[in-house]
């Protein structure tokens, strides 16, 4: 739990879901020059399910490449947590914010590679 | 004294029955058994009086002339279910055309739905921000079709009291029958039957103290004299109102809920709202960004509704497991929408999420609210630590701005 500098560029920052429906979740990973998620920070507004499923994930997240961190599905996360059927949007809701951080990423690093040139 | 916990603050919901009405019931378990309905030797004529002694005290509590306005339900689900189907079916030659309030309890609310599927009309009200219906808003929904009002007492959500002795004015004036489920209010707030005009009431023993599984239908015997189609086939017992054998013990229990109630209520009133003022008083002062959702005045003396900005309803409840409350967020009902009554009243989905209502009651102890306040406080803080939302609005931004992805 907690908070990366978002304006760090090796940062990648998702902000997911919306307060009207009861769920936000902010997902941060901060990737070292090889690749691999060094860290991993969540804050989320939510239910118990909705925190667990994101707090899951920085956790799955921390020592992962890129690539792999991409192939997390909400499944996994709710068979792991076992959540009711009821509970499974939290799931989906942390796949997407993790996603939404690795192209928040993505997009900063060729944002980077394309000031180079 | 220690606490017990976890501590119960949900006194809205039901209440533990007084030890002196389980006191006065046991003995109709087994020494007085008897069928009230057994006219024939004493075990039915000993029930029938102890009967009869519960309608007076039921009656008293209210304010009704004769006792047998007074017909014994299974509880207040049942008894809008009788006022307002059994109203509908009588009165069908008259009218078609009922109005209520969109902040209705489920059993009027869904009464009011299946009527329309059989051909009634019905009107839903709004209320304002403050929770309260407007008279003049059910005197402008009012035709010569219409048969019925029914409109709350209180809400058991919010705690608002309805003006109900404007709203009495009125269908009296236009010759239109008013039920009001009085669930909520009764004995915490003064309600008289003959001073508002009500035709039909609906109440419940256990959330006056009195045990589960038994309320009563008021129904009003003249001036006018409100006529019913009993919904329940049967002996004809409750002068032919609802058939089925008399809960004898939960009717004497009942009846000694409502007579403490009657001699207790407005003196106990007072406590609560002692209590609810420091709650809400030590809450408001540890914490920023909370909303108060009761009416500011006309509310129910221990009904607290609050919402904690930033923090979901459900995740605070698991965090505050020491206290039993409840929420008006989606995650706490089966239907994923938030409360409708906060809903009603023009309160964003994101406040409605973020809602908690303590209910105060006849054992709550200046202790228990101590304990409650140190507890919520403390974990409000903790979850707003981890709320993105509460990081932006420190930040100074405008939550209503950002665009959200709906999911």
């Amino acid at each position: 739990m907690g908070t990366l500098d978002k304006n760090d560029e090796s940062v990648g920052t998702g902000l997911v879901g919306a307060p009207a429906c009861g769920d936000v979740m902010r997902l941060q990973i901060r990737v070292s020059d090889d690749g691999v998620i060094q860290d991993a920070k969540f804050k989320t507004f939510g239910c118990g399910s909705a925190i667990a499923s994101s707090s899951l994930a920085t956790e799955w997240l921390k020592g992962k490449t890129i690539d792999e961190a991409d192939t997390i599905k909400n499944s996994m996360i709710a068979e792991e947590l076992n959540l009711p059927p009821v509970k499974i949007h939290c799931s989906v809701l942390a796949e997407d914010a993790i996603k939404s951080a690795i192209a928040d990423f993505r997009t900063k690093q060729a944002a980077k590679r394309s000031l180079a040139k | 004294m220690s606490l017990k916990f976890p501590i119960y603050m949900d006194y809205h919901a039901t209440t533990p029955v007084d030890p002196r009405v389980i006191e006065t019931m046991l003995p109709y378990f087994n020494e007085k058994f008897g069928n009230a309905a057994s006219r024939s030797h004493a075990y039915g004529w000993t029930a029938e009086e102890a009967v009869s002694v519960a309608r007076e005290r039921v009656a008293a509590l209210i304010g009704a002339k004769n006792p047998k306005e007074i017909v014994f339900t299974s509880g207040a689900t049942e008894s809008d279910n009788l006022a307002i189907k059994g109203v509908a079916e009588f009165y069908k030659e008259k009218g078609d055309h009922i109005i209520t309030t969109v902040i209705e309890h489920k059993a009027v609310l869904d009464t009011c739905k299946r009527l329309e599927k059989d051909g009634c009309r019905v009107t839903y009200v709004g209320v304002g921000p403050d929770g309260m219906v407007d008279p003049a808003e059910i005197e402008k929904a009012m035709t010569d079709k219409t048969i019925l009002v029914s409109v709350m007492l209180a809400n058991n959500e919010v705690g608002t009291v309805q003006p109900i002795e404007a709203i009495g004015k009125l269908t009296r004036a236009r010759g239109v029958l008013l039920h009001t489920d009085a669930v909520q209010g009764i004995g915490k707030v003064p309600f008289d039957v003959e001073a508002l005009n009500v035709d039909l009431a609906s109440i419940t023993a256990h959330k006056m103290y009195g045990p589960k599984g038994v309320g009563a239908l008021y129904v009003r015997r003249s001036k006018p004299r409100v006529r019913l189609t009993a919904q329940m086939d049967g002996g004809g017992h409750e002068f032919g109102m609802r058939s089925g054998t008399l809960n004898v013990p939960g009717i004497v229990g009942f009846g000694r809920a409502a007579e403490l109630m009657r001699l207790e209520g407005v003196e106990e009133a007072k406590r609560f709202v002692s209590l609810r003022e420091r709650l809400l008083a030590s809450l408001s002062k540890s914490l920023d960004a909370i909303q108060i959702n009761d009416h500011p005045t006309q509310h129910l003396p221990g009904n607290l509704n609050v919402s904690f900005s930033f923090v979901e309803g459900e995740a605070l409840m698991m965090a505050i497991k020491d206290v039993a409350c409840s929420s008006g967020s989606a995650c706490t009902s089966a239907s994923l929408e938030p409360s409708y009554v906060l809903h009603a009243m023009g309160i964003g989905d994101d406040i409605a999420h973020s809602s908690i209502r303590f209910g105060l009651g006849r054992w709550t102890t200046e202790e228990e609210v101590d304990f409650v306040i140190q507890l919520v406080s403390q974990k409000v803080q903790k979850l707003r630590d981890m709320s993105p939302l509460y990081e932006m609005h420190k930040e100074g931004i405008d939550l209503a701005s950002v665009q959200w992805a709906a999911h």
